[in-house]
C-alpha cells in the first residue's frame, strides 16, 4: 500500500494499492501545513486501513514553491519514520507525464517563473528547468514534446508514476527538493555607514 | 498517566531540535544547527534555515529515539512548536509532527515556542515541578521577551518585548561593526574580557522616564547599535575590547534592570533566563548580582536547554498532557507571531 503526498502546487494525498485508490486534495496553494495531517488521516481511514497497512511513502519533490513543497516532504519523511518504512522521492511532474507518449509538463513556481520537464513514455528527456511565459517556446522543444500545463498534481497519479519507476528499478531514495533556485540572500559587504 | 512520554519538535529559527522527555525527566535532546550556513550573511536567512530543517529532519528524529532508548510506539504524545518564529521554518516541523502523530496514532500538541523556553526549567537535574510564579527573560537572535508566568497553562502574560531588533541580532550587528565573526554573542563576550565596560557610555534603550510610561518592560536595541556604529566610525582610536565591553554592558544593564523591576513590581521572587543570549557571561553575572541584591532566585537552565531545542517543546507537551489539556486539532496553522497567552494552539 503506497501513501503518496504532493504539495508542489496544492495539497494532494492518496493511498493506492490493490483495488484501493483514495485521494484527498485541495487547490489551495497557501495552506499545506494546515491540511497535511487531516488529509493523511482521512485517506487512510476512508480506505478502511490503518497506518500500519502503508508499506511505502512516496513524496513529490517538486519543482514547486519551496515553502509548501517542504511541508509534504517533511510529512512523508516523518510518517515513514513512524512506521519504519521507506520514503521515496520522485519529481512532481512525473505524475502528469504518466501514460503520455511525449509531453512537456509545465507548472507555475511563482515569481513569474515556470518549471518544465520534457518526457517520453514517462522518462525524463530534458529538464527540469526554469523559464518564463515569454521564453518557454524558445527554451523548450514544444513541437516534439507538447506542453501540458498542470494546475494540480494528483497524489494518486504520483503513486502510479512511482510504481512504474520502482518496477524499472530506479533509485528513488533521495527526497531532496528540486529547488532549481538558490536561496535569495546576498553575503553581507560589511555594515552600512551611519555617520555623515 | 503521571509521567507522559513525549517527543517534541522545534524548528522556529535556525536549530532543528528533537527532544524526548518522560514527565520532567530528559531522555534525549538532539539539535542540528544551520548557524554556520548563515555566517556569510551575518544573520539568519529564513530560506536557508528552512532548507536545513528539512535536511536535518530524519537524522534528528532518528538520533533522538536512539538516544532516549525508547520504542517509538510507547510515546504518549507528539509536541511541536507552532510559533512564534519564521513561518517557512515552522512549517517543516509542523508538517512533520502532524504526519508523525497520524502515523503513530498519537495526540498532537502544537505549542508556543516562548512558553517552551519556560517549560525547559522543569528538566533540571533535581527534577520536580516547575516553581511558579516566575518572571522569564527570554533573549535570543529571534526574540527578546519578558514574561510573567503564574501558571504554565492558564496564566502566561507578556510584560514586554523588543520594539525593533532582538538582543541577539544587536550582538550580531555590533560584531560585524567590530569585524568579529558570526554569531556575535560569543565573540563579543571573548574580546570584552579585556575591555572596560565603563569606557564608553552607550545609550540604554527605553529607560528614560518618558519611555517608561508606555514601555516599562519593552526593549529597543536599534539606537544602541547605531550609537556603536557612530562611535566606531568617528572615534580617533577605537579600542575593540572597550567597545565590546561597553556595548555588552548596556545590553546586560537594560535586560537585567527591567527583569528585576518586573519581579519587584509583581512581587515575584524568581527570575528564569532562557534563549541563547542567556549564555552571555556578563548578562548572567549581572542578573545574578541584581537578583541577589533583591532577594530573587535566579534560574538558568543548562546551555543546551537555553538555546532553541526540542526537549523544551517536549517538556511543555508533557506538562499539558499531565494537566489533562486536550490535544490540538490536526488542522492548526503555524503562527509566526503567536501570542504568549496561547500556550497550546
Ligand atoms: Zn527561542
Amino acid at each position: 500500500m503506497i501513501l503518496a503526498i504532493d504539495t508542489s502546487l496544492g495539497t494532494s494525498v492518496a493511498v493506492v494499492g490493490g483495488d484501493i485508490v483514495t485521494e484527498s486534495a485541495t487547490l489551495d496553494t497557501r495552506s499545506h501545513a494546515e491540511h497535511i495531517g487531516e488529509f493523511i488521516d482521512r485517506v487512510i481511514t476512508d480506505s478502511g486501513l490503518t497506518p500500519a497497512d502503508v508499506t511505502t511513502v512516496v513524496v513529490g519533490i517538486g519543482p514547486g514553491p519551496f515553502t509548501g513543497l517542504r511541508v509534504g516532504i517533511a510529512a512523508g519523511v516523518a510518517f515513514a519514520f513512524g512506521q519504519g518504512i521507506p520514503v521515496l522521492g520522485i519529481s512532481s511532474h512525473d505524475a502528469v507525464a504518466v501514460g503520455v507518449d511525449a509531453c512537456t509538463v509545465v507548472t507555475d513556481v511563482r515569481r513569474r517563473e515556470l518549471a518544465w520537464t520534457s518526457y517520453r513514455n514517462g522518462v525524463v528527456v530534458a529538464g527540469p528547468g526554469l523559464t518564463t511565459e515569454a521564453t518557454l517556446a524558445s527554451d523548450v522543444d514544444l513541437t516534439e514534446f507538447p506542453e501540458v500545463r498542470a494546475g494540480t498534481i494528483s497524489a494518486a497519479m504520483l503513486a502510479a508514476a512511482a510504481q512504474q519507476r520502482i518496477d524499472r528499478g530506479d533509485d528513488l531514495s533521495s527526497v531532496a527538493p528540486l529547488y532549481l533556485r538558490a536561496p535569495d540572500a546576498t553575503p553581507s559587504n560589511g555594515p552600512k555607514r551611519v555617520s555623515g | 498517566m503521571n509521567e507522559p512520554l513525549v517527543l517534541g519538535i522545534e524548528s522556529s529559527c535556525d536549530e532543528t531540535g528533537v527532544g524526548i522527555v518522560r514527565g520532567t525527566t530528559l531522555l534525549a535532546n538532539v539539535i542540528a544547527s544551520s548557524m554556520d550556513q548563515h555566517a556569510v550573511f551575518g544573520g539568519v536567512v529564513p530560506e536557508i534555515a528552512a532548507r536545513a530543517h528539512l535536511e536535518a529532519l530524519r537524522g534528528t528524529l532518528s538520533a533522538a529515539v536512539t538516544e532516549a532508548n525508547i520504542r517509538i510506539d510507547d510515546l504518549d504524545a507528539i509536541a511541536v512548536a507552532a510559533g512564534p518564529g519564521l513561518a517557512g521554518a515552522l512549517m517543516v516541523g509542523v508538517g512533520a509532527a502532524k504526519a508523525l502523530a497520524v502515523s503513530l496514532g498519537k495526540p498532537l500538541y502544537g505549542v508556543n515556542h516562548l512558553v517552551g523556553h519556560v517549560g525547559a526549567d522543569v528538566l533540571r537535574e533535581d527534577g520536580g515541578e516547575i516553581e511558579l510564579p516566575t518572571v522569564a527573560l527570554l533573549v535570543s537572535g529571534g526574540h527578546t521577551s519578558l514574561l510573567l508566568v503564574r501558571d504554565l497553562v492558564t496564566d502566561v502574560v507578556l510584560l514586554g518585548e523588543t520594539i525593533d531588533d532582538a538582543a541577539g541580532e544587536a550582538f550580531d550587528k555590533v560584531a560585524r561593526l567590530l569585524k568579529l565573526p558570526y554569531p556575535g554573542g560569543p565573540h563579543i563576550d571573548r574580546v570584552a574580557i579585556d575591555g572596560d565596560p565603563n569606557a564608553i557610555r552607550f545609550p540604554r534603550g527605553l529607560t528614560l522616564p518618558k519611555d517608561l510610561v508606555n514601555h516599562r518592560y519593552d526593549f529597543s536595541f536599534s539606537g544602541l547599535k547605531t550609537a556603536v556604529a557612530r562611535y566606531v566610525e568617528t572615534a580617533d582610536a577605537v579600542s575593540i575590547p572597550d567597545v565590546a565591553a561597553s556595548f555588552r554592558e548596556s545590553v546586560a544593564d537594560v535586560l537585567t534592570r527591567k527583569a528585576v523591576d518586573a519581579c519587584r513590581e509583581h512581587g515575584v521572587t524568581r527570575l528564569l533566563l532562557g534563549g541563547g543570549v542567556a549564555a552571555n557571561a556578563r548578562i548572567r553575572a549581572l542578573a545574578a548580582e541584581r537578583c541577589a541584591e533583591n532577594g530573587i532566585e535566579l534560574r538558568v537552565p543548562p546551555l543546551a536547554l537555553c538555546t532553541d531545542n526540542g526537549a523544551m517543546i517536549a517538556a511543555l507537551g508533557a506538562h499539558l498532557v499531565a494537566r489533562g489539556v486536550a490535544p490540538s486539532s490536526l488542522d492548526f496553522p503555524v503562527d509566526s507571531t503567536l501570542p504568549v497567552d496561547t500556550v497550546r494552539v
